[in-house]
């Protein structure tokens, strides 16, 4: 099996947020919610760089250490999912995650979250692949369709990279070579343990 | 012609010069954009724990400025790790020195046997303002521990539907009944705290080791001894640690950043553990532990022999008050 990442390479990355739009549109994200945001680092300064940034699907995710219910669990593909029918929306995750990937429909004062939504990585939850009760909850299960996510399949400038880790390195190791500079795959290191070497 | 170049030779020498000087600028368009690019692993480098790498971004929540947070790791692993095993430890450790406590020194009984009269130990406002903070108190612990341990110890059992359902409630419960909680502690911290007060008779109860230990000591005491200040104070100062951080952690918008909520967390959780371990304590020696100490709580009646045992000046002061009264207090015909 594939292990699942995704890379932003964030000299490619133009800021368009047509990630973030085709996200939420795919699988209907209520308001509030962001499932993929772009950051814009040093913006305005000399070396500015924009990074498309989701949940990265850790290895040994801390969310799921932290959680009381333990809501989450890992596809064979490496994919960090959870169930919506379990999650009691305490908010331990949101504090561990050093992405900010997990996300509520509401505020948070009181305990009155709501369910946890993160990106699915496409791949929809612990529900029957494709299903009406799927969607719902989580939004399109493209993963069982054979495609990839699509923020990374739309992407303009093919900044963001979905899916095996191994091929999605090699394709950005190559660039980074072929143009000479790279300002590294982030969140790789905090992610994974490991970054791509050049 | 070539007057006609002499006679324009400063306006070409302008436009040269303008060129050698514009030259670098435009080499300078051209160079490597790599070199002043922001790398992660430097952004990474200059961070302290806690912090972001942040920037800006088209999302109204400002959190979502924040790209990577590496300190939430931490967090994580400081939940997993060292909390959990402060709650295992004062929580298992508390159990063990019972257990080894009982078997050892026993049941401590009335020495004089009961004597059939009684004294009023607490009166109605007293016993609702310790059963309000008892009840909530166990409700709060089972459910705070449920969040810690639930997922190891009764997730296998009852499977993940119910489970979750368990847990659900529990985080409703936990939330509603922590004002009461805090009502209770009140209560109680205004009925007793006279009576708490450190005196001299507590460092020749302590000096004795309460009696504990051996039989037929019973160091003197008022209405409440040492080790009964001890559990007071324990669990005022460890209350109101549990409801600042508890507010704090319900009201995320008050704690202020992330990293200040995690704090919060950490010391509710830790203060939690120590605090219930404590209370393990104080609910042996209540009830199985002792002979007649039921009873303070229970009827607010307490046997005189108990009293006189384990509240010595206690007993005079009733005794004193009770004569000193006009007319003395109902005696009972003999």
């Amino acid at each position: 099996m594939a292990r699942m990442k995704f890379l932003c390479d964030a000299d490619r990355c133009i800021e368009c947020n047509a990630c973030v739009t085709a996200c939420k549109n795919e699988h209907e994200v209520p308001w509030g919610i962001n499932r993929r945001r772009v950051v814009t680092i040093n913006d305005g300064l000399p070396g500015e760089r924009s990074v498309s940034m989701a949940c990265m699907h850790c290895t040994d995710a801390p969310c799921a250490a932290v959680c009381p219910v333990n809501c989450f669990y890992t596809t064979a593909d490496a994919v960090v999912l959870h169930s919506k029918d379990t999650c009691i929306g305490c908010g331990y995750c949101f504090y561990a995650c050093p992405f900010g990937a997990p996300q509520y429909p509401r505020v948070g004062n009181f305990g009155t979250r709501g369910k946890m939504d993160k990106c699915t990585y496409c791949a929809g939850g612990p529900e029957a692949d494709m299903t009406q009760a799927e969607y719902v909850k989580y939004g399109a299960n493209r993963l069982a369709e054979g495609k990839l996510p699509l923020c990374a399949e739309m992407c303009s400038t093919k900044a963001l990279l979905a899916g095996d880790g191994d091929i999605i390195a090699d394709i950005y190791r190559e660039r980074v070579v072929t143009r000479g500079y790279g300002s590294g795959a982030w969140g790789w290191r905090t992610a994974y343990g490991e970054t791509v070497s050049v | 012609m070539i007057k006609a170049i002499m006679a324009r030779m400063p306006a070409i020498l302008a436009v040269l010069v303008l060129f050698a000087f514009a030259a670098p600028e435009l080499s300078a368009q051209q160079i490597n954009p790599t070199a002043s690019a922001v790398q992660e692993e430097q952004l990474m480098r200059a961070l302290q724990s806690g912090e972001a790498v942040s920037g800006r971004v088209t999302i109204v929540d400002p959190r979502a400025a924040d790209l990577i947070k590496p300190g939430n790791k931490n967090w994580a692993a400081d939940h997993g790790g060292m909390v959990k095993t402060i709650n295992i430890v004062a929580i298992l450790g508390i159990l063990a020195v019972l257990v080894a406590f009982y078997l050892i020194r026993g049941k401590i009984r009335i020495e004089g046997g009961f004597s059939g009269r009684t004294i009023q130990r607490f009166n109605a406002i007293e016993r609702f303002g310790h059963w309000l903070l008892a009840a909530t108190f166990i409700v709060l612990a089972l459910t705070g521990l449920n969040l810690l341990f639930g997922r190891a110890l009764i997730l296998p059992l009852v499977g993940e539907g119910a489970f979750g359902t368990i847990s659900a409630w529990g985080k409703i419960a936990h939330n509603y009944l922590a004002w009461p909680f805090m009502l209770a502690l009140v209560i109680v911290f205004v009925a007793w705290v006279i009576h708490n007060l450190p005196s001299r008779t507590d460092v020749e109860w302590i000096k004795q080791g309460g009696g504990l230990f051996k039989k037929g000591v019973h160091p003197p005491a008022k209405k409440f001894n040492a080790g009964q200040k001890a559990i007071f104070w324990s669990v005022i100062i460890g209350g109101v640690a549990l409801s600042w951080t508890g507010v704090m952690l319900l009201f995320p918008e008050w704690a202020g950043s992330s990293s200040d909520w995690q704090f919060y967390q950490v010391i509710h959780a830790i203060v939690a553990g120590v605090l219930t371990a404590i209370i393990i304590a104080h609910i042996y020696i209540g009830s199985v532990g002792m002979e007649g100490a039921f009873d303070a709580m229970g009827t607010g009646q307490v046997d005189e022999n108990w009293a006189r045992e384990h509240h010595s000046l206690w007993v005079e002061e009733v005794k004193a008050r009770e004569n000193a009264a006009p007319g003395g207090a109902a005696q009972p015909a003999e």
